[in-house]
């Protein structure tokens, strides 16, 4: 065996080794590596008790309510399969909207509502211009169905 | 084990010094020609998005800048295990100039990054499994030019570095699959998906554009980087005294 070959043996085994090292522990975290609990998740009671976590899933279409002169405002967080009502105090993202997806921060209340510290908009992969958004939604596209 | 004979002459400083010298304005003038053009057709023709308005332009720097992070450690990641593989010389010279090149895209990506996520998701920075492994691979470049350079011995510091370099590679795949493997508040890619389009071709093009711009100016800038490195690590070579030699006479 060349002094190269047992080099290169070496690098690799060092590589592999580590790899493995990584997606053993990234195995382990995966739990605390979940960003957000989806509103199933949290009915079945996933997130940690009394702990604050993040909430995330779209905003249902005609569920917020704002109280008039405030900025308390609630709404239904949903994965289209199940609900979690986000109750929220505070300035909300640019891309906050009904059908666009969000990452409530807060605490789970007695009563299943959530009570939100922070709300973040999340952004999907798709761009294209207004006009073209428009046109996908009259024609009632899978992906722009709950786009405004 | 036995590398092709293009790849020893290749590798043979004298002669990537010239290759080098040659290639590099041929990679920069086009870079320039091409980050001109990407940017008019980002920021003037592309409509504006329909959700993020004229703010959805900022992808116009940020997705070339975080590509470049990914693709420079990658390359400076292979440099660092040919050095060590094959003890070539050159490969660490490589590895050398291309790491402060690809912290700075790795920066860039970073703020332009939190600027847009300001005003589109709420926040400067979430401890996101994206945001933290590309805020690690950051931390990834900046050791590595920092223990290659705290040996009094170059060559030392050359193997310390590329070892550390080789085995932050298991974070490339981190970065890439982050958004996919785990919920995340980061989008997925938006023109990997060679199937479905999730961007209009309008805005598409001059973001295929300055990314390619931004890959030729990374390679011209990385061949004069190498240049500079290898005249160091060779100065006291005699091919170096003969070509700096017409400099030094002429004053």
């Amino acid at each position: 065996m060349t002094p190269r070959r047992q080099r290169l043996i070496t690098v690799a085994l060092i590589l592999s080794g580590v790899g493995l090292a990584v997606g053993l522990a990234l195995q382990a975290f995966e739990e605390n590596l979940l960003f957000f609990y989806s509103p199933t998740q949290v009915l079945a009671g996933e997130p940690p008790d009394g702990r604050k976590f993040r909430v995330g899933g779209l905003v249902a279409t005609d569920s917020v309510s704002r109280e008039p002169g405030q900025l308390e405002v609630s709404f239904d967080v949903t994965d289209n399969q199940n609900t979690v009502r986000v109750f929220y105090n505070g300035v909300l993202p640019d891309l906050f909207r009904e059908g666009q997806g969000i990452i409530a921060n807060g605490t789970l209340e007695a009563d299943g509502s959530f009570r939100a510290e922070e709300v973040l908009a999340k952004h999907d992969e798709n761009y294209m211009p207004p006009e073209v958004a428009e046109m996908l939604a009259a024609q009632g596209h899978p992906d722009q169905s709950n786009k405004p | 084990m036995y590398l092709p004979n293009w790849m020893h002459k290749l590798a043979s400083p004298p002669h990537f010094f010239r290759i080098s010298g040659w290639l590099a304005p041929w990679l920069l003038w086009p870079a320039v020609a091409l980050i001109a053009l990407g940017f008019y057709a980002g920021l003037v023709l592309a409509p504006a998005d329909y959700q993020q308005g004229d703010g959805f332009r900022i992808i116009y720097v940020h997705v070339p800048s975080a590509y470049l992070s990914t693709l420079i450690y990658g390359l400076m990641a292979a440099a660092a295990a040919v050095g060590l593989i094959w003890r070539m010389k050159l490969a660490y010279a490589v590895a050398a100039a291309a790491a402060p090149i690809g912290a700075w895209f790795t920066f860039l990506a970073l703020v332009t990054g939190a600027i847009w996520g300001k005003p589109m998701w709420g926040t400067f920075w979430e401890w996101d499994p994206r945001l933290t492994s590309e805020l690690i691979l950051l931390f990834l470049y900046l050791g590595f030019m920092s223990l290659r350079t705290s040996f009094e011995e170059p060559t030392k510091g050359d193997r310390a570095a590329g070892l550390l370099a080789v085995v932050g590679v298991v974070n490339l795949p981190i970065i890439h699959y982050s958004v996919i493997w785990w919920s995340s508040i980061h989008q997925g890619p938006t023109i990997k998906k060679l199937d479905a389009p999730s961007i209009t071709w309008e805005m598409a093009w001059p973001l295929l554009t300055l990314i390619l711009g931004f890959t030729l100016f990374f390679a011209g800038l990385l061949l004069q980087r190498v240049q500079a490195e290898v005249l160091e690590r060779e100065r006291n070579a005699r091919w170096v005294t003969e070509i700096m030699r017409p400099g030094i006479e002429g004053g």
